[in-house]
């Protein structure tokens, strides 16, 4: 991930591009909107950055466990007609998404 | 479409290539990654999800403990170091074959680091370093609907079929593999032909190539000779087959020679490889690395195998490939040529078991690498795909050296074996195959032989003795091959050459 800009510096392209890795449609005032709210949530986050941890140990994780798993045993699927019934759209006992522009899987 | 080519040849005489591996490994557990989902190849679309792997809100992943200890088994028969503190982490990015829209997978800090595997090609050894391999999800399947060649252009809309997506999906990824100039492409195929036996010698996938258990993405770049930079290279995609690995690396370095005379530069990207015509295009580019936006995966805690589970699986590690090769070229007395045969052929594991069945080397070698490997390249089948098993050829083989059939009349024993009449005994039982002995139905084709080739017989009495093979062919003739031709020559010889 890039570093977050410096204070106050989210750009409005920074903005638009981080909309479309999230596929999300955002229009030009919004742009300009969300750039200074993403601004200062970031200002607000960098805060942390202030702490001094030169004693703490990184945390990875909330919970401190390791090697949680379970067994390889397979269990039974949801039915198919549960799983289509969340689709927005199912052809031929699949989802139907629309025309993929990306590269081929 | 049509790019310009250079000649292999000449590519040679101003670039060296670099290449480098990037295979993903289907592993053969019984359930997904991260829940119980079965795993089982060839099931009816979306018949093999849940919420997990589907993504729905509030589902929790857990970890297949068997998927894990596979990983580490990989790396081990890499020689690779194994990370005693290991994450998943999420690789955002938005594409249908993802549901969830990110694929659990590891970044920074993968399971096993710094391995190798040494390749031998041609009498010579490569040594191949490994970087990492890691454990992560494999995806759903896509089915592009509307377009002429089932490619995406032109598609109008797809459908995916979820039973694959949460599979473990093992990644072994290789440094850069300077050094191998000519050779480049066949170390390239050398190399996944070698990782596959190792994959399979685990016994943690299947390793089927048609399936899609196992595709490389091959990098390829080329440098001008004496260049201290690297060129730029270019990923080929999800080649899955032995064949394609060598021919994508061989397109690409005569593609890339052409850009590169031409003044030109490589770009930088994916491309894909075409089985039908050998050659590789252009893919869309893809997000770049940093626009997955990689985070640690917060719904699973960190993997931190200690020395002591470590210790346990090394243990249990079966013999690897290359050991056992040596070891049975040994035993069996090959010269190292003999040996790449076998194991060219894909016959390692048949001759193996049918010398395991009782058959001498020699015989289970001629075997596998004679008649059989003719029978299944008429039937344009795999010598495994044969319906023979290496017990009923080695009883063949027995039979042989028992004098019970000679080499014609083993071969239609086989050919009853291959239609489903069962062993080759038994075949030889029902089809009356054996040879016949001295016996009195053998004395009267002999005399009658001799009676009705006067001619040929007097020859052979004036001294002309090599005009008996006219003879033992009418023996064998009217003994539809049953009989044993060196007993038929003796039994001529006695009545009109020793007395």
């Amino acid at each position: 991930m890039s570093t977050p800009s410096p204070k106050g510096r989210l750009t409005r392209d920074e903005v638009a591009h981080l909309a479309h890795l999230s596929r999300l449609a955002v229009s030009d005032e919004e742009l300009e909107l969300f750039a200074g709210q993403l601004a200062a949530v970031l200002d607000a986050v960098a805060q942390v950055g202030k702490a001094d941890v030169a004693d703490v140990a990184p945390t990875t994780h909330a919970v401190p466990m390791t090697n949680v798993m379970r067994p390889d045993v397979a269990r039974p699927s949801l039915p198919r007609d549960v799983v289509l019934a969340g689709a927005p759209a199912a052809e031929d006992d699949r989802f139907r998404v629309p025309r993929i522009l990306g590269e081929e899987a | 479409m049509s790019d310009t080519l250079v000649d292999f040849d000449e590519v040679l005489t101003r670039y060296e290539p670099v290449i480098g591996l990037e295979t993903h490994v289907e592993l053969g557990t019984a359930s997904k990654m991260f829940c119980g989902c079965s795993t089982t190849f060839g099931a009816e679309p979306n018949t093999q999800t849940c919420p997990v792997c589907l993504g729905l809100p509030g589902s929790l992943p857990v970890v297949n403990a068997e998927a894990i200890e596979s990983t580490i088994r990989i790396g081990l028969a890499l020689g690779c170091r194994i990370a005693s503190w290991s994450r998943f982490a999420r690789k955002n990015y938005f594409y249908p074959d993802i549901p969830k829209g990110f694929q659990t997978s590891q970044y920074d800090e993968p399971l096993c680091t710094a391995g190798h595997l040494d390749v031998e090609l041609d009498g010579e050894t490569y040594r191949v370093e490994i970087e990492r391999v890691h454990i992560e999800e494999d995806t759903g399947k896509n089915l592009h609907v509307g377009g002429s060649t089932g490619r995406i252009h032109g598609a109008d809309h797809s459908l995916v079929d979820y039973n694959r997506a949460g599979i473990p999906l093992v990644e072994i990824v290789t440094r850069p593999i300077p050094g191998a100039g000519a050779k480049a492409p066949e170390v390239a195929r050398a190399y996944v032909t070698e990782l596959r036996e190792i994959l399979l010698a685990l016994g943690v996938s299947e390793v089927r190539m048609e399936q899609g258990n196992l595709r490389s993405d091959v990098n390829t770049s080329l440098a001008p000779i004496g260049s201290l930079d690297w060129g730029t290279r270019t990923e080929t995609k999800n080649v899955n087959s032995l064949r394609s690995v060598e021919r994508s690396v061989r397109f690409e370095m005569r593609r890339q020679a052409a850009v590169l005379d031409a003044g030109e530069r490589v770009v930088q990207e994916t491309r894909h490889f075409h089985e039908d015509t050998g050659s590789t295009s252009s893919g869309r580019s893809k997000e770049e690395a940093t626009d997955y936006r990689y985070f640690p995966e917060p719904d699973l805690v960190p993997i931190a195998p200690d020395e002591e589970w470590i210790e346990k699986l090394r243990a249990a590690l079966p013999e690897l490939p290359a050991a056992r090769r040596a070891r049975l070229r040994e035993e069996w007395g090959l010269s190292d040529t003999e040996m790449a045969w076998i194991v060219n052929a894909g016959a390692l594991g048949l001759v193996s078991d049918t010398v395991a069945a009782g058959a001498t080397p020699a015989d289970a070698r001629k075997w596998w690498l004679g008649e059989l490997a003719r029978r299944a390249n008429d039937s344009g089948v795999e010598l495994t795909e044969l319906a023979v098993t290496p017990e009923q050829v080695a009883e063949l083989a027995g039979l042989v050296a028992a004098g019970t059939v000679n080499d014609q009349l083993a071969r239609q024993a086989l050919d009853g074996v291959l239609a489903g009449e069962g062993d080759p005994a038994a075949v030889v039982e029902s089809r009356g195959l054996a040879v016949m002995g001295d016996s009195d139905e053998l004395v009267a084709a002999v005399e009658a032989a001799i009676e009705g080739n006067p001619d040929v017989a007097e020859k052979v009495r004036s001294g002309k003795v090599q005009a008996i093979g006219a003879l033992v062919g009418a023996v064998m003739k009217t003994t539809r091959g049953k009989a044993d031709a060196a007993t038929v020559k003796r039994m001529l010889e006695e009545r009109l050459v020793s007395g």
